[in-house]
């Protein structure tokens, strides 16, 4: 039998103990094991963005993070952004009608949550840059865009 | 939504303090998809609309949301006709059952596809709609003694204007009495109807939720005591399991079985991670049975070229009109090109997967999906099991994309799940990862399109040729509705018909390929391909006229103002007459399933590698009455986005039969700095309304392709024009520029 790995961390501000095996991917920790379905499973190789989280609060794709890895970390995932959706990034993407098929949404507001405490006030092309790590197919980048400019004024 | 279908459906039913609508429904007899038999067929009473005391009114919306946002827009519908308060208005995703809730515009079945939902029920909902306004105020007329012409309504309200009594829809459900057979309502002509509801926007009632993770997709579904599935699918359709070597996949932790299938190999585990991991730890060893053993698409290229040129080809007559080959030898001037579209993968955000629990007798099934089709995959279910479709239960969810990747009869992701659930004895959820996604990808065909054209000494067009040569879609993925349209597949070859452009010479015919090769509707279906060919090649013919592109159009466009009007109006947004140093302007216009679109692209190329960037992209489109005008717009901006994908960078090939993508790694969807500005312009028009979901799709490659054209005078005749392509066919051409 392979071993097995009990490791404690604070998600979304509680601490939780998980047994799993070691190279367990967080994103499976957090949705398997944990019921946090508001992460999302879109590629499982870095490539898509759905699944991003912040750890240690820097945007990580958490497919790519293992429970051995994330031991004693302090993790947030969509469900604990805000504690009522009135992140200033939540209500931009409602005012601006952004999500159509919407799974990959929670990835992407993870995402602009991450720009905007690196970068309170982007610019155009630093949104452009930084939003392209994730992906989203029914293409609502244009909103997006828009809802993080909405967001930022509102921010600051 | 925070809660599923049957969950509300019970509620809703059992907390039914108030009264239910029945409304008309067509009966389809024994062929679902034939319209004319379900017209004849006898009428029944179903559920629509329900009134609370309490002034909800909760309407059932009939179509799977995907994100194309018809959840919203069908009971929009509705709420206008009965003038409801849409503020009182609850949502209700509708249960399965294509013959209540079957789209009178897809042979009343029950399958969201081809952007035909809102102009499929457009008529009968608003007649569902004036029916329940009629009852309203004839349970007034009669409570209160009054003439029904007397009286009339606001939203949610019943008037009467010489008392100047009101009642709410609330109070009345209270009291009022529900005909056996619905009253017949003349509805005001679409020209002069004044719609409150239709043609504002409204937020959409599936967006609540997809900003904080409570959005429910099927993929979410833990049902208790379930195990998670994998399988490692044949590589290539029909290959079979030769051998299994499963020694390793059983001592992954976690692992609870392995499973042959007649398509794979599963494994059981009690995480998806372990499950994956099982899979990962397979030797498998495949049967060569398949059609599509040894198939690559080189092969299916220069297979499918020589079809579109071998004149002793047979043929399936698409579009025929006057004599073409007699105009075409006559012609002072003939063109001939050929293009070609690779296959494209659809690439919904949301990897396949599927939830059963089959009972432990196995004469009953639950299942957990999101699907394009809920009848569909109750009969996949049933017919798995052998038994009668009455015994499957089916949960829907929210879909995390589809493009036309859920709506294949044999619902394959479903039988997954049912098949482990049976052979696990549990409830099993089956997850695809994105490489089983993409290996087993059912894809838009390969394509090879042919033109030929005659020009006269006034640079007319004389005599127009089209062979659209691809492999079968439809024959693969809807056996059934492909007998019904008599092998004319639809899917493969729509797009090649030009419906408005004055060509009254004109043969266009399609020729489909047996190649093994899985396929499947994508957004835009035929038209991206064979619209690509069509709008290059009508611009081929602009230049040897020496007319330009737009003013070609417009003068084979003189009998449709329609689509005059939206090529006008892109031109005239795009600034269409000024050059830009350094940039290009292409051009595209489709008529797709009757909605006119026109879309103008800006490019610059990167003269040492060939890559083509796109700056701007104008489009205009007339649907007729956009029920939800915003929706309108933002699916034109995802159809655009989506069209530059498959324009520029995506692409699936095929070696020994077998897929050679695996990830977004190697297949590049576009992301945010690929994005070029939109301007988007829906041009309102009092038409009966269509379709809104990928028309623009089409438009984005042809358009592109003109527009290097214009920049570089190298003509890209295949899609995608990646960059080693583009540097290629300058090259190819001596063109130096930039």
């Amino acid at each position: 039998m392979a071993r097995k790995l009990t490791a404690t961390l604070t998600i979304n501000g509680e601490r939780r103990t998980i047994t799993a095996a070691p190279d367990t991917p967080l994103l499976w920790v957090l949705r398997d094991h944990l019921q946090l379905n508001g992460t999302k499973f879109g590629c499982g190789a870095g490539q898509c963005g759905a699944c991003t989280v912040h750890l240690d609060g820097k945007p990580v794709h958490s497919c790519l993070q293992t429970l051995q890895g994330v031991a004693g970390r302090t993790v947030t995932t969509i469900e604990g952004l805000s504690r009522d959706s009135s992140h200033p990034l939540q209500k931009a993407w409602l005012a601006e009608q952004v999500p159509q098929c919407g799974y990959c949404q929670s990835g992407q507001i993870m995402r602009a949550a991450g720009l905007l405490k690196e970068t309170p006030r982007p610019t155009r092309d630093q949104i452009v840059e930084y939003m392209s790590a994730n992906i989203c197919r029914c293409g609502t980048y244009a909103r997006i865009t828009k809802a993080i400019e909405r967001a930022a004024k509102e921010m600051v | 939504m925070k809660t599923t279908v049957n969950t509300q459906r019970r509620q809703f039913m059992v907390g039914a303090a108030g009264f239910t609508f029945g409304v008309a429904a067509g009966v389809p007899s024994a062929l679902l998809t034939n319209e004319a038999a379900a017209r004849s067929g006898s009428v029944m009473l179903n559920h629509w609309v329900t009134v609370f005391t309490d002034g909800t009114v909760a309407i059932m919306s009939p179509a799977a949301e995907m994100g194309q946002g018809s959840l919203t827009s069908l009971p929009r519908i509705v709420a206008e006709e009965m003038d409801a308060d849409w503020n009182r208005v609850r949502v209700v995703p509708s249960p399965a059952s294509d013959k209540i809730y079957g789209n009178p515009g897809r042979g009343y079945t029950q399958y969201t596809a081809g952007s035909a939902t809102v102009s499929g029920y457009f008529d009968s909902l608003r007649q569902f709609g004036a029916q329940v306004r009629y009852v309203l105020l004839d349970n007034v007329a009669r409570q209160w003694n009054v003439p029904l012409a007397e009286l009339s309504t606001q939203p949610g309200v019943v008037l009467h204007q010489k008392t100047g009594r009101r009642i709410t829809y609330g109070e009345i459900a209270a009291f009022a009495k529900v005909p056996e057979k619905a009253p017949a309502i003349t509805l005001e002509p679409l020209a002069t109807a004044q719609f409150r509801l239709i043609g504002q926007d409204t937020p959409r009632v599936d967006v609540d939720g997809k900003h904080n993770g409570t959005a429910q997709y099927s993929i979410d579904v833990q049902v208790p005591g379930m195990l998670h599935g994998a399988i490692l699918r044949e590589p290539v359709d029909g290959a079979g399991v030769a051998s299994v070597d499963d020694s390793a996949a059983r001592a992954v932790d976690g692992v609870v079985d392995v499973v042959r299938l007649k398509y794979g190999v599963g494994v059981l585990a009690t995480s998806a991670w372990a499950a994956f991991q099982g899979r990962k730890a397979l030797k498998v060893t495949w049967g060569n049975a398949a059609t599509g053993r040894g198939f690559s698409t080189d092969k299916g290229l220069a297979q499918f070229s020589a079809a579109a040129s071998n004149p002793s080809q047979p043929t399936i007559d698409w579009e025929r009109r006057g004599d073409a080959a007699a105009r075409l030898k006559s012609a002072a001037t003939v063109v001939e090109a050929e293009y070609r579209s690779d296959y494209a993968y659809h690439a919904q955000m949301e990897p396949l997967n599927s939830i059963a629990a089959v009972s432990a007798m196995g004469d009953a099934v639950e299942i957990w999906c999101g699907v394009q089709s809920q009848p569909m995959a109750i009969t996949v279910a049933a017919q798995a099991l052998g038994i009668p479709e009455s015994r499957v239960k089916i949960n829907s969810y929210l879909l995390g994309g589809g493009f036309g990747r859920r709506g294949n009869r044999d619902v394959d992701f479903v039988l997954d799940s049912v098949l482990l659930s049976r052979a696990a004895g549990k409830p099993v959820k089956v997850t695809w990862t994105r490489e089983d996604d993409i290996h087993a990808g059912r894809f838009r065909p390969l394509y090879v399109n042919r033109l030929r054209a005659g020009l006269d000494d006034a640079g007319n067009v004389a005599g127009w040729y089209h062979r659209a040569v691809c492999d079968h879609v439809m024959a693969f993925m809807d056996p059934l509705r492909f007998k019904i349209v008599k092998g004319r597949d639809p899917i493969a070859l729509l797009g090649t018909e030009v419906p408005t452009y004055d060509l009254p010479d004109r043969t266009i015919e399609g020729v489909l390929q047996t190649t093994g090769m899985r396929t499947n509707p994508l957004r835009g279906i035929g038209f991206t391909a064979n619209s690509f060919a069509t709008e290059v090649f009508v611009d081929e013919l602009a230049v040897r006229a020496g007319v330009d592109p737009v003013e070609f159009r417009l003068r084979l466009l003189k009998a449709h103002p329609r689509a005059r009007h939206v090529i006008e109006e892109t031109a005239k947004m795009a600034d269409w007459g000024r050059r830009r140093p350094g940039r290009g302007l292409g051009v595209a216009y489709v008529s797709y399933s009757g909605t006119q679109v026109a879309g103008i692209a800006e490019v610059s190329v990167d003269s040492q590698t060939g890559a083509i960037r796109v700056h701007d992209f104008w489009c205009s489109i007339d649907c007729g009455v956009a029920v939800h005008p915003d929706n309108v717009v933002a699916q034109t901006e995802g159809s655009i986005v989506y069209g530059i994908g498959l324009a520029l960078t995506e692409r699936i090939t095929i070696a020994e039969g077998a897929v050679e993508q695996s990830n977004f790694y190697d297949y590049h969807v576009p992301r945010m700095r690929d994005v070029p500005q939109m301007h988007i312009k829906l041009i309102q028009t009092r038409n009966q309304p269509t379709g809104a979901g990928q028309m623009a799709v089409p438009l984005v490659p042809s358009a592109i392709s003109n527009a290097v054209f214009q920049l570089t005078g190298v003509r890209l005749r295949q899609q995608p024009m990646l960059a080693n392509r583009v540097k290629q066919a300058m090259l190819d051409s001596g063109t130096r520029f930039g």
